[in-house]
């Protein structure tokens, strides 16, 4: 056959050799594309297919009181988290997992769920988990290979239900925060991470959140963790948050906490007159913050959701109620102001118990009527009467002028996220556009003892009472006063000096001998303030007590007072039996601490009387003229 | 020169040089095909020793290098005595070791196992502690066997009637190792068959006419794009004078008809991982965590290794489990990842020497069988090389064939030096030196 021809057969070789080079090309350029055209892609691929990101979450700042002491830090807690994986496997390791972790199986089917949204991000499995799973995880680490656990910081509250509201809670960010602007540096803000949902924590979020870090571990195939990547700058350690310093006394709000009628709802705000910063903010019922951390559950927060008590409503700076007696200092501020009325003087009517205005009886809260007061003893003995008066001698367009002017109408301004303001009429219209009728010149009686459309939040009327503690300004309150935000404006009185020596000295009656709330004297203290009984809907037709108020301020004997208390019970009754013994005691707490002297359980005249004998510091009261006992029903 | 001078140039690097010339000579007989593939081999070796470095050792895999060498030697020593074979008697066995193959083909499909890499198919025979894929002995059988009768007729196959006979003598075992299923082995009896016939002195247009309903059987999947492809090969026909060939030309068109009539039926009949390898093959992401993923793994290790490679034993797709069968039928992915192009470039220069060295040796020897043994020899491993290296890269979908020589795997080892030894011996069969 022709294949012995070596010429032939060189021909076929050269064809084969020619097929074999072309094969080889192909090869060689196939690869050619992979390894030095795409190379950059592939090479990113790789890393892609074996480094796992995982977020590490940054501690919020430290909060303190204006003693150094912590309200809010950081505990080591442990996240248990599964890297991104087929949903298969998800679900084997979240069956394997369960034991552990105690998960049942609605909650292994939402974490699925989770994972399914959220493909491509490490699930978080447990964000609080317990010590003792923890060692169990790492004890069989082979066993859950695909487990991270993340040291995570946890919040911890020192104050717990005493601080609920004023620092507010924490919570996982939702999808809506996530679109607003304050959360718009993704570097910072992504889902999974934890913010101020309410409170200071949610006030001072932006300083109180660190920025948190990464780190990178690298993992085989079937995803399980191979080691911590190291060969990268990508591994970023978590900065954490600012720390923060309160104007807060932590052991205040505690104290306040403790004494605060379990079973009531209100409110207790103590400022500092000196600058208007914030000692303690309290609302009861309170919450404790603790509850929220890693995650709150169910039926605790049908609890806290609870309309009847709501105890997540801040009634410190949202509840607005009839401020009724304590607001008859502004009425008095306003007079004074205006020059309607001396302070030596006395009205032309004396109380007889009822004043007759137009064609209607206006009554004073004692039947037996106070005869002829002037201003301090109407302060005094809270002389409904008087302020009648004294209203009409302002004129009702005149005080709408004067307290929109103060601000009754207007918000405080404290750094919290939210604050009701005062709800005060600015002008007549207010009737026409709420109630339907132009307001008759007798408007002004029920404005002038605190009642009507008149209603003020606790912090508000603390804040009127800072303005009579000092000259007649009151700045704003701010719980943290070194923060950022410039402080909102303050108040001005516009009062001489003299008037607020006159409503000072009338505010001291009150818890003299023979004043409405002389049971809480304190033995080292002055202690002014103004009782308070406001009217409620409930109230007003009999179905429950009125609310209780007390607006005090105390200090040392002779000397400016250095703290500004307002209490706030609802359904309390009167102000001097339930309200006052709080103000009291929170002042004299704080002040004692101030000063360096021993807090003792005997600290209101109440106290001593009810355990021994009759103070020596305490002067007897003159037996009052009519010989109804004093003190019950005070208005 | 004295005794003692002699004694002198005894230890002269020339003298020895020559002395271990020589001996090299008489033992592989052909240096420069057994170096290469030696090379090969110690080089497979090395990178089988790296796929066992994974970071979940698999003890199967761990120890596959040693295990490696071992059959290196026991390939050597049959490498040794294969090649002491003459070639006349090579000749007289053809015959029958063909037919021991077709046995051992149809004793697999009865008695044989799945193993390791295919452990779904039947192509393994157990006999006690051996192991063995009876399709690597059928190849060998079927290369003598088509080289014997080819080598026995006078002229070159010029009618497609007369390619009738060797393509049934390879259909038979390709169609029985179709059956177990493996179809990676079965495209190596494809390539024998047409290195086979060209060696043969069959025209290239006659065996491009003996592919044609290849491509038809995958063009029929859309009927326009197959009927433009008949419309060609009639063409092609009609140029080549049909009328001197009619009957052959009737056949083709049948046969294209046929094929694409039964590519259908044929696609369904196949195992659904056999069509997730073809259709992946077309776009790996249409399945990128099934059967696409071995692929685009191997696309992504090769593809980072980039020019200059992670370094031996540092490739990451392999030491963390993405890449599949790393130390089989993937082993190249391991050398693309962790040796870059360059060293897959020296690894193809390598293979590419390998190969046109059979041809070369082709092309010198005089006697027709020894020639057709080489060719065939050639086109088994040119298959075996590109398929098994071009499935890396999504340049062929990917079937479970080995690499030669550097693909972990004892009896193919074997098999292959085996082939060697054949190879050397029709190589050199005329000279004086192998006695």
């Amino acid at each position: 056959m022709s294949l012995d021809h070596p010429l032939v057969r060189q021909a076929r070789s050269r064809v084969a050799l020619i097929g074999l080079g072309v094969v080889f090309v192909l090869l060689g350029g196939a690869f050619f594309r992979l390894q030095v055209l795409q190379a950059t892609d592939f090479v990113m691929t790789a890393r892609e297919n074996r480094l796992r990101r995982i977020d590490l979450p940054a501690p919020r700042g430290t909060i303190y009181d204006r003693y150094g002491r912590i309200i809010a830090d950081n505990v080591p807690g442990y996240a248990v988290s599964l890297l991104p994986a087929p949903q298969d496997s998800i679900r084997a390791s979240l069956e394997r997992l369960a034991p552990v972790l105690g998960l049942d199986p609605a909650q292994r089917e939402r974490l699925l769920v989770r994972a399914r949204r959220d493909r491509g991000l490490p699930l978080l499995v447990d964000g609080d988990a317990a010590l003792e799973a923890i060692a169990v995880l790492e004890e069989n680490r082979v066993d859950f290979p695909e487990v991270v656990i993340d040291a995570r910081p946890r919040r911890r509250y020192f104050g717990g239900a005493a601080v609920g509201h004023v620092l507010g809670y924490i919570g996982e960010i939702d999808e809506e925060e996530l679109a607003e602007p304050d959360y718009r540096d993704r570097s910072r803000y992504d889902r999974g991470v934890v913010v101020g949902k309410t409170g200071i924590e949610r006030e001072y979020e932006s300083l109180l959140q660190g920025t948190p870090g990464t780190r990178y571990v690298e993992v085989d195939a079937r995803g399980r963790i191979v080691g911590d990547f190291l060969g990268t700058s990508d591994n970023v350690p978590a900065l954490p948050g600012e720390d923060i310093r309160l104007s807060l006394d932590l052991e205040l709000q505690e104290f306040i906490h403790r004494i605060f009628p379990d079973t009531l709802n209100g409110a207790v705000v103590a400022l500092d007159p000196a600058d208007g910063s914030v000692l303690a903010l309290y609302s009861a019922p309170s919450f404790d913050s603790n509850e929220f951390v890693g995650g709150i559950d169910e039926a605790r927060w049908a609890e806290l959701n609870d309309p009847e008590r709501t105890p997540l409503y801040n009634r410190a700076v949202l509840g607005r109620f009839a401020p009724a007696s304590t607001w008859k200092l502004a009425s008095a501020a306003i007079a004074l102001d205006l020059g309607v009325v001396r302070p030596d003087e006395r009205m032309e009517v004396p109380c007889r118990g009822t004043y007759t205005f137009g064609n209607r009886v206006w009554r004073c809260w004692k039947r037996d009527g106070h005869g002829s007061v002037d201003l301090l003893e109407a302060i005094q003995h809270s002389c409904d009467v008087y302020f009648y008066q004294l209203g009409l001698r302002v004129g009702l367009q005149r005080l709408l002028d004067e307290a929109t002017r103060i601000g009754f109408s207007r918000p405080c301004g404290i750094d919290l996220p939210q604050e009701n303001p005062g709800i005060f009429p600015q002008g007549p219209d207010y009737w026409e556009r709420v109630f339907g009728y132009t307001p008759r010149e007798g408007e002004v009686l029920s404005l002038a003892i605190g009642q009507g459309p008149n209603q003020q939040t606790p912090l508000k009327m603390a804040q009127f009472y800072v303005a009579i503690a000092r000259d007649g300004s009151a700045p704003a309150p701010r719980i943290f006063p070194d923060g950022p935000a410039p402080p909102a404006e303050g108040w001005e009185l516009n009062l001489s000096q003299e008037a607020l020596a006159t409503m000072r000295e009338g505010l001291r009656r009150v818890t003299a001998p023979g004043g409405t709330a002389y049971l809480s004297s304190l033995e080292l203290w002055d202690l002014f303030g103004k009782t308070g009984t406001g009217q409620n809907p409930l109230s007003v037709r009999g179905l429950a007590e009125d609310d209780a108020w007390f607006a005090g301020m105390a200090g040392p004997r002779g000397g400016d007072p250095e703290v500004v208390v307002v209490a706030l019970v609802q359904h309390g009754g009167g102000g001097s039996a339930v309200a006052a013994p709080i103000v009291a005691k929170a002042a004299d707490f704080y002040l004692r601490r101030k000063h360096l002297i021993p807090v003792t359980s005997t600290q209101t005249l109440r106290e001593h009387i009810m355990t021994g004998p009759w103070p020596a510091w305490a002067p007897r009261p003159a037996p009052p003229p009519s010989g109804s006992p004093s003190g019950g029903g005070v208005r | 020169m004295g005794a003692a001078a002699r004694a002198a140039t005894e230890w002269l690097p020339l003298g020895r040089g020559r002395a271990v010339r020589r001996l090299l000579r008489v033992w592989v007989v052909d240096p420069p095909l057994v170096l290469l593939v030696l090379g090969l081999t110690l080089f497979g070796v090395a990178m089988i020793y790296s796929a066992g470095q994974t970071n979940v050792p698999e003890p199967a895999v761990v120890g596959a290098w040693r295990r490696q060498l071992v059959w290196l030697v026991l390939a050597l020593v049959a490498f040794t005595a294969v090649s002491r074979i003459p070639l006349r008697w090579v000749e007289w066995g053809a015959v029958p070791a063909y037919a021991v193959g077709l046995v051992l083909l149809v004793a697999t499909l009865v008695v044989g196992t799945g193993a390791g890499t295919a452990a779904g198919t039947r192509s393994w025979i157990v006999l006690g502690p051996l192991r063995f894929q009876p399709a690597e002995a059928a190849k060998l059988g079927t290369i003598l066997m088509l080289a014997r009768y080819l080598a026995r007729r006078d002229m070159a196959p010029a009618t497609l009637r007369e390619l009738v006979v060797p393509g049934v003598l390879v259909a038979l075992p390709l169609g029985l190792v179709l059956l177990q299923p493996d179809l990676g082995t079965a495209q190596a009896f494809v390539g024998i068959l047409f290195a086979a016939l060209f060696w043969a002195g069959t025209p290239l247009f006659l065996l491009a006419l003996l592919a044609s309903p290849l491509p038809a059987l995958i063009l029929a999947f859309d009927n326009r794009i197959w009927g433009v492809y008949i419309v060609l090969v009639l063409g092609a026909l009609y140029l080549w004078r049909y009328r001197l060939f009619f009957s052959e030309s009737i056949a083709v068109v049948v046969a294209n008809f046929a094929a694409g009539t039964v590519s259908r039926p044929l696609w369904d009949s196949l195992a659904s991982y056999q069509q997730n390898r073809i259709l992946v093959f077309l776009d790996p992401q249409v399945d990128p965590r099934g059967a696409g993923y071995h692929l685009i793994q191997s696309m992504v290790a090769v593809g980072s290794g980039g020019l200059w490679g992670k370094g031996f034993l540092e490739g990451t797709q392999k030491r963390y489990d993405f890449l599949p069968e790393q130390h089989t039928d993937f082993i190249f992915s391991v050398v693309g990842e962790e040796l870059g192009y360059l060293g897959v470039l020296a690894a193809l220069l390598f293979f590419g020497l390998l190969l046109a060295r059979l041809v070369r040796l082709a092309e010198r020897v005089a006697d027709p069988f020894a020639g057709l043994i080489l060719l065939g020899i050639f086109g088994a491993w040119m298959v075996h090389i590109f398929v098994n290296i071009g499935m890396t890269v999504g340049l062929v979908p990917v079937t479970g064939i080995p690499l030669p020589f550097v693909s972990y795997g004892g009896s193919f080892l074997l098999m292959s030096w085996v082939a060697v030894g054949l190879a050397v011996r029709a190589a050199h069969d005329d000279e004086r030196s192998l006695g």
